[in-house]
């Protein structure tokens, strides 16, 4: 007897929704009074990092009233596990970074190395952010269209293209739910690198979503007679061993290493991919196919209408 | 010869060759010899080594036009500027039709750098007059920056680089004066319809060019920008009211330019730097050290896991997996790729994709041999079989990354052009190395070692 996946799918959607609602609603919070965790990558800025080499780091709120009596607006201060002073402020340019430095210098530290001085335009982040939407907009449809072409040989083909697209929309409610989650508890801020680990998991998603789907292409036109919710199973269960050695085994142990030994800069990248890929291991084989059934059996009309639905559902 | 011992050549001399590109790693000496040998080394981004990236754009409304000609002038300009502050292997890039992209792996110093970019531009007039008219030909045809007795000390940091042209002349010519004298500069049609460049200069400028224009009829003045001579027009007569023309071979394209030149000294076209990130060194290194070691040992536990779960297979998955990684590299460094954080993620992932490749074939085969099928037709249709899905997934993959590249190059998003480049170039080569290095290795094993007891050989 075959493990039931796909009869249980309910259930995994009310997983999925458990762990993307909340997030999602944290987010659409944070939008509405303006505390999204941007960083200044997206929303304009400046941000310089020093680690002062005697150790000694000042207290947040001194560098921050010092900073104001110097003139410099809007300014944020943090320090990092690692022993660093983050400032953020408005964005500077070159000379007003180079007194910055100079002044903390002659303020609280003569010995500091500066780690990184970053200052984006205010229309500049926002827009790639905007290309960036476009631009996976712009493969996403381009991917259906080529999944539909290679599942011509079976009905319904645009389905699983439409079916491997939502399942990644899936995957990317999930990291943000999650990144919503983090920023509220440990301050995590959505930057350039958190748009490259989004980038690696719509590219996963979609890629291991296909492999599932090939198998069902192939069972189609080996058991023709078979109920499409069984074969569906059949088929889920075929690659169960290849997702999860894919996944769990190879990748997620390759980030693992990264998010625990990979330095302070990779830690939240590798984190979010973490949890990215899992999610879409996760919906490769709960949600993806699932949705093809939903589809196949028109289930959206039983949704309110309860009595109506079979009891083999 | 069995066809897999062929095979099994053609790989030893790929990894050969990949390995020649490869060693020595020399990457972070930093020595380039110029002009030598293509410049084959290890690039890695700015994130990794430390550095400053600057994004520039043209300080106009957003709704005006801007011509691509005057756009690619001015990076043209911006890049001869760059190669002065003495940077190796500097990047100036036009990215979409109003930005320009400076990267400075190494530089430090965020004020000295962009204090060198946004400079207006140095407009020099040159005495040629010593020189024949054999040698002029020479110097305009080299198009190497030139050295004037105005302004040296910026020239010295162009030849020691090396890079900017390895036969710098060492003469210097005299500067007759400088852009400062000129006043306004455009361009006309002469009575007989030739495209000319009218100019008009300063009365102390005025007088320099009257005495000296009278001193050197049939004499040749260059006209000098940043070191590189822009035009060589021939003295015909005195100016002695500074109103002078500049006539020649024009098109209307070419006067109009000319003149452009003449009036802003410089740029075509007013520039703003809208972003800049320096990275210091310690932190590019500090991450390009943590990531080396976590990818070491998240390889190892990949490495063995392949080898105890699926066996033989595994073993041979884990030289195809090298083999994968040595060509990936190779071409990294070959073509060359600028290695960032997103880059390497990009080639990570790739590397996933790699590794999926070989378990799908795997799984497939031991499906097939525990449906009693022989070890010869399990190891056919199991490749036979998986290769439909790890082809569409592949090609998904490649969909997304062109589309990624193309929007990332256009808007100068660099973390997302890195990214897709790396990944694109990951999964053609993984897509060869199942296809061809895993099938080779493994048909090679089994007719080697002609293993019977299937648990023992393939943990089935």
């Amino acid at each position: 007897m075959q493990i039931n996946i796909i009869g249980k799918r309910y259930l995994f959607f009310l997983i999925s929704a458990i762990i993307i609602i909340p997030g999602l609603i944290l987010l659409a919070y944070e939008a509405s009074t303006e505390q999204l965790p941007l960083a200044i990558d997206f929303t304009g800025g400046s941000l310089t990092e020093v680690k002062l080499d005697s150790g000694d780091l000042p207290l947040p709120a001194e560098v921050v009233s010092f900073l104001e009596n110097q003139g410099y607006e809007d300014v944020k201060v943090q320090t990092t596990g690692e022993g660093t002073l983050v400032i953020r402020t408005v964005a500077l340019d070159e000379t007003q970074q180079g007194s910055l430095i100079r002044s903390l210098q002659d303020e609280f530290a003569a010995d500091l190395t500066i780690l990184r001085i970053e200052s984006v335009g205010a229309t500049i982040g926002r827009e790639v952010a905007i290309r960036a939407a476009e631009a996976v907009a712009v493969a996403a449809v381009i991917v259906v269209l080529f999944i539909t072409f290679a599942f011509r040989g079976i009905p319904h083909a645009f389905r699983y293209g439409v079916c491997a697209i939502l399942a990644m929309i899936h995957d990317v409610a999930v990291v943000l739910s999650v990144t919503a989650i983090g920023s509220w508890f440990f301050g995590w801020q959505i930057d350039a690198l958190f748009l490259t680990a989004l980038l690696t998991v719509i590219g996963f998603s979609v890629q291991d979503k296909i492999v599932v789907f090939d198998r069902i292409r192939e069972n189609r036109n080996i058991y023709k007679r078979l109920p499409f919710e069984t074969l569906v199973n059949h088929s889920v269960v075929q690659t169960l061993q290849r997702s999860i050695n894919t996944q769990l085994m190879t990748v997620e142990f390759m980030l693992l290493s990264l998010a625990l030994f990979g330095g302070v800069t990779l830690r939240e990248f590798a984190v979010i991919l973490l949890i990215g890929l899992l999610s879409g291991t996760y919906s490769s084989i709960f949600i993806a196919s699932s949705t093809l059934v939903v589809w196949e059996n028109r289930e959206w009309t039983w949704w309110f209408n309860r009595k109506q639905k079979p009891a083999a559902a | 010869m069995q066809r897999y011992q062929i095979n099994l050549i053609i790989i030893v001399v790929i990894v050969a060759l990949a390995l020649l590109v490869i060693l020595p790693l020399d990457s972070h000496s930093g020595i380039h010899f110029a002009g030598i040998n293509k410049d084959i080394g290890t690039r890695l981004g700015l994130d990794l080594v430390g550095g400053i990236q600057a994004l520039l754009e043209a300080d106009l409304p957003a709704d005006a036009a801007i011509e691509a000609d005057a756009m690619s002038t001015a990076t043209r300009i911006v890049e001869n500027r760059v190669n002065g502050l003495g940077v190796n292997e500097a990047v100036v890039q036009q990215a979409a039709d109003r930005r320009i992209l400076v990267e400075l792996p190494g530089e430090t110093d965020p004020e000295r750098a962009l204090a060198v970019i946004k400079e207006t531009g140095l407009l020099e007039f040159v005495d040629f007059s010593n020189l024949s008219d054999a040698e002029i030909e020479a110097l305009l045809a080299a198009q190497a920056p030139i050295q004037t007795d105005f302004g040296q000390s910026t020239n010295t940091n162009t030849s020691a680089t090396g890079t900017v042209t390895s036969t710098v002349d060492s003469r210097v010519f005299p500067t007759v004066m400088t852009g400062a004298a000129l006043k306004n500069a455009q361009a006309t049609v002469s009575e007989f319809g030739d495209y000319q460049v009218a100019f008009e200069l300063t009365s102390e400028g005025a007088d320099i060019f009257r005495d000296f224009t009278r001193a050197h009829i049939g004499d040749v003045l260059a006209i000098v920008l940043d070191k590189q001579i822009i035009s060589a027009p021939e003295i015909q007569n005195e100016i002695p009211d500074g109103q002078g023309l500049i006539s020649g071979s024009f098109d209307a394209e070419g006067a109009n330019s000319l003149a452009v030149q003449l009036r802003y000294g410089s740029l075509p076209i007013p520039l703003t730097v809208v972003s800049t990130r320096s990275i210091g060194p310690t932190l590019g290194q500090d991450s390009l050290q943590k990531s080396l070691v976590a990818g070491l040992i998240g390889f190892t536990i990949v490495f063995l896991f392949m080898g105890i779960y699926y066996r033989m297979p595994g073993i041979v998955a884990d030289i195809s997996i090298i083999i994968y990684a040595l060509i990936a590299f190779a071409l990294f460094r070959f073509i060359p790729v600028t290695l960032t954080l997103a880059g390497v993620a990009g080639f990570l992932l790739s590397t996933g994709s790699a590794l999926d490749a070989n378990i799908l074939i795997f799984e497939r085969f031991k499906e097939e041999l525990r449906a009693g099928r022989t070890l010869s037709q399990a190891f056919n249709l199991g490749w036979q079989r998986a290769w439909p899905s790890i082809r569409d997934s592949n090609i998904a993959t490649i969909i997304t990354c062109v589309i990624l590249f193309w929007f990332g190059s256009a808007f100068g998003a660099t973390i997302v052009k890195g990214f897709s480049l790396t990944l694109f170039i990951g999964v053609l080569i993984s897509l060869f190395t199942a296809r061809f290095v895993s099938r080779s290795l493994l048909e090679a094993a089994l007719n080697i070692f002609k293993p019977k007891n299937y648990s023992k050989w393939f943990g089935l």
